[in-house]
């Protein structure tokens, strides 16, 4: 290259040679990342941990390919931003289940042929073993999760809040509420603290009157809310005592509980019930690498493995079998599941249909409502 | 000679060609975008032009044909496997809550059937075809040029029979904020002016060394990044910041009554007064700076008393930086955004804010270009009001 004989000097062979990396820079480096790389994006925290040393390890260890977590408070917003635009840069999504249906049907997210995902230990094919209604045709994995409520056992001398009544109860229990800060669950809370039997909650919903009612009741603890947008916020905020109480992923509750010994007790009554799948951005240019995983993520031991890691139990029935002890500290993580018999008394299941067709309206009103 | 002074003249005016260019590309050509936006919509009309021409004969309240429910069925069964569907089904929904997941599932039930009726196939698969207002709002989201939009963005909404009528009250969304952040932005303009004007008359009367440095405290901070300012407000505002701390300190209040300055209007309001102080500053120097202490001397050599001379010799020859300054400062401020987002927590938002949710987050286009519009006439009005009341040829900016 630099052989003495040709006539061009240091500074242009340097020049050139400049140029010529910054070029191959820009074609070669997505091409060399998208062999051995995958953007997952998910909750953050305690979950995303979870899920990194249940899936993702093992995932880079039996494929080499790399995975690079990130993280969101989830929506469509950004997915359909990129994919609008052309410049897709997550691969993989962990989507609330009423999201990853509108993403699926509106070409956001890729399809899935449910006859690939990898079939039960017994053969069971993967079709079959989905409980009904948890499968989206741009879905894998999945996992059943619950927002609760939970309070720190050091706030409270006497009496100790048993029932959703009590968190909308200011009088009995006066000091400050944190919610996450989103339409989703704090009208269905609201309702059932009303006295909206758990089944009856989105008929109520469907009528303006019943919408009004929710939004009256959340009104009557608004001065007192702290709202949060990360499932990490609320252990955190409980543990500073910064509020009395607060609606909470259960796992992240668990997580706090067992790993971090913090005194907090979770209150089952009136929790909402709901799932999650991993999905593919329509568009990425890791199509391959990003179906590999999901296609790892959907094998029923990778997804019960999650359990031993944080308290949500597998959307496939197989999987619940498999599901044992903390990996830590060897605390049986059954009876910490949302859907463990003692956890089901008053719940409510998230109806993604009725968020799917409502939640643009819903959100608007609700973002009105918090200005207000 | 004259040839070539024309050549001259061509070639000065050639000079701002680039900058007109770059105005039209980087301002008028966005702005008209967003103003088209505001008002066209055409997915639905080229997602389902079989059906909504075939609805044009429809008379609106009895239930379509054969015909129009095997288009549908056709163009629904289309669109689901092009992945289509899932806009359509968005837009129409806007018009009629539930039709999104209804639209959905007819789509998926008729995947891979071909009835003899389609009437029976598509009510079947959704029963809310049988009704019709389901078809008027399929028809009505099929116009391609549509107000309904603008209607949205002012608390309107139209009736079965297609009257416009107000929302009531408690579904009004946008006038709220609307009046909301007029009222802000007027209150910021006022607050500017009481503090902006004795400033601009101390600098304009203060010998020249005195005049830099006061000048220069004002432009340090009109220098400063906005996002640099404003965090610094919330460093000072804040619950534990330095404010409160010096408060509790001083007993004025106690730990567990440190006083909400942020987060809310109060932080809006005194972090854009702050931000916007310079605007209404340097044109009123500008003004008050060609005031000559002379006249003042006269008037008072004449027996006129201060308050006297105030208001008729010094504050009429003000008047011009007074409008510049409050015209700046109240444009700038309607249309805030980055400040109330940073610091105005829960109640402290203004339309601005609004319209971003709506680009950023729900990317509902037509809305946010709609409200854009309304803000832009609100401008435009404003500009109008203080140019029959000032005139515009006699601000002074700088």
């Amino acid at each position: 290259m630099s052989a003495p004989h040709k006539s061009r000097t240091k500074l242009q062979q340097g020049v050139l040679a400049f140029i010529v990396a910054l070029a191959m820079h820009a074609v070669a480096v997505p091409q060399a990342v998208a062999d051995s790389s995958v953007t997952v994006v998910s909750w953050g925290g305690s979950y995303a941990e979870a899920c990194r040393k249940a899936v993702m390890d093992p995932f880079t260890n039996e494929t080499d390919i790399e995975v690079r977590l990130e993280s969101y408070n989830g929506g469509l917003a950004q997915i359909r931003a990129q994919v609008e635009t052309g410049s897709v840069h997550w691969d993989v999504v962990d989507l609330e289940f009423a999201d990853l249906v509108r993403g699926c049907d509106e070409g956001l997210l890729e399809l899935i042929d449910i006859d690939e995902l990898p079939p039960a230990a017994d053969g069971t094919p993967a079709r079959d073993d989905y409980y009904e209604g948890t499968y989206s045709e741009c879905g894998g994995g999945g996992i059943f999760y619950s927002t609760v409520y939970a309070y720190n056992n050091e706030s409270f001398g006497g009496e100790r809040p048993t029932t959703i009544e009590d968190f909308f109860d200011i009088e009995k229990f006066p000091g400050r509420r944190g919610m996450r800060r989103t339409a989703v669950g704090n009208l269905e809370f609201a309702l059932m603290a009303d006295g909206v039997p758990p089944g009856e909650v989105y008929e109520v919903l469907n009528t303006p009157e019943g919408l009004s009612r929710a939004f009256n009741k959340l009104d009557t603890i608004k001065e007192h809310i702290v709202w949060w947008e990360a499932g990490a916020q609320p252990p955190q905020m409980l543990a500073d005592q910064e509020v009395l109480m607060s609606t909470a992923y259960n796992g992240r509750i668990f997580n706090a509980q067992v790993l971090e010994q913090q005194p907090f007790t979770i209150v089952w009554d009136g929790q909402m019930l709901d799932y999650s799948q991993f999905a593919i951005v329509a568009g990425t240019p890791n199509l391959e690498a990003a179906k590999r995983f999901l296609l790892f993520a959907s094998r029923v031991e990778n997804m019960a493995a999650i359990g031993r890691y944080i308290a949500y139990s597998p959307t496939r029935r197989s999987g619940i079998d498999l599901i044992s002890t903390h990996h830590e500290t060897g605390v049986e993580m059954r009876p910490h599941m949302p859907s463990a018999p003692e956890n089901m008394g008053r719940v409510v299941r998230n109806d993604w249909e009725w968020w799917s067709d409502n939640g643009e309206e819903m959100n608007e009103r609700f973002s009105v409502w918090l200005s207000r | 000679m004259a040839l070539s002074l024309a050549a001259a003249r061509f070639r000065a005016a050639a000079l701002t060609l680039p900058l007109v260019a770059f105005i039209g590309v980087t301002f008028l050509a966005p702005l008209g975008t967003m103003l088209v936006r505001s008002v066209h919509e055409p997915l639905v009309a080229d997602s389902l032009p079989d059906t909504l021409a075939l609805l044009d004969d429809w008379d609106g309240t009895s239930i379509p044909g054969e015909k129009v429910f095997r288009a549908l069925g056709l163009e629904f069964r289309k669109l689901h496997e092009q992945r289509a569907l899932g806009g359509v089904a968005t837009r129409v929904n806007r018009l009629e809550t539930g039709m999104r997941s209804a639209i959905v599932r007819t789509a998926r039930k008729l995947h891979d059937v071909n009835p003899d009726s389609w009437q029976e196939a598509v009510t079947a698969a959704d029963p809310v075809w049988g009704e019709a207002k389901a078809w008027r709002a399929l028809q009505r989201s099929g116009e391609r040029y549509t107000a309904r939009h603008f209607l949205h963005a002012l608390d309107l909404g139209q009736d079965t029979a297609g009257k416009v009528v107000l929302q009531p009250p408690d579904r009004r969304i946008y006038l709220p904020l609307l009046g909301r952040t007029l009222a802000v932005s007027i209150a910021i303009t006022m607050l500017c002016l009481i503090l902006g004007y004795p400033v601009a008359y101390l600098i304009a009367n203060s010998s020249p060394s005195k005049a830099n440095l006061l000048l220069l405290l004002i432009l340090v901070p009109f220098w400063t990044s906005l996002l640099v300012r404003t965090t610094s407000w919330i460093v000072l505002l804040q619950n534990q910041g330095v404010i409160n701390d010096l408060l509790v300190a001083v007993g004025v209040t106690t730990d567990e009554t440190r006083f909400p300055m942020i987060y809310n209007m109060t932080g809006t309001l005194v972090a854009m007064t702050q931000i916007l102080l310079p605007f209404m500053v340097l044109p009123l120097y500008a003004v008050m700076r060609t005031i000559s202490p002379s006249q003042m001397r006269a008037a008072a050599a004449l027996g006129a008393t201060f308050r006297q001379t105030f208001v008729r010799v010094y504050w009429p020859q003000s008047v011009p930086g007074v409008a510049a300054g409050s015209l700046l400062v109240f444009i700038l401020s309607i249309g805030y955004y980055i400040t109330p987002a940073l610091v105005g927590g829960r109640t402290g938002q203004l339309i601005s804010n609004l319209i971003a949710y709506h680009m950023q987050q729900s990317l509902n286009w037509g809305l946010a270009a709609a409200l854009g519009a309304i803000l832009l006439v609100c401008v435009a009005l404003l500009y109008c009001l203080f140019n029959r009341l000032v005139g515009i040829e006699r601000m002074r900016f700088t």
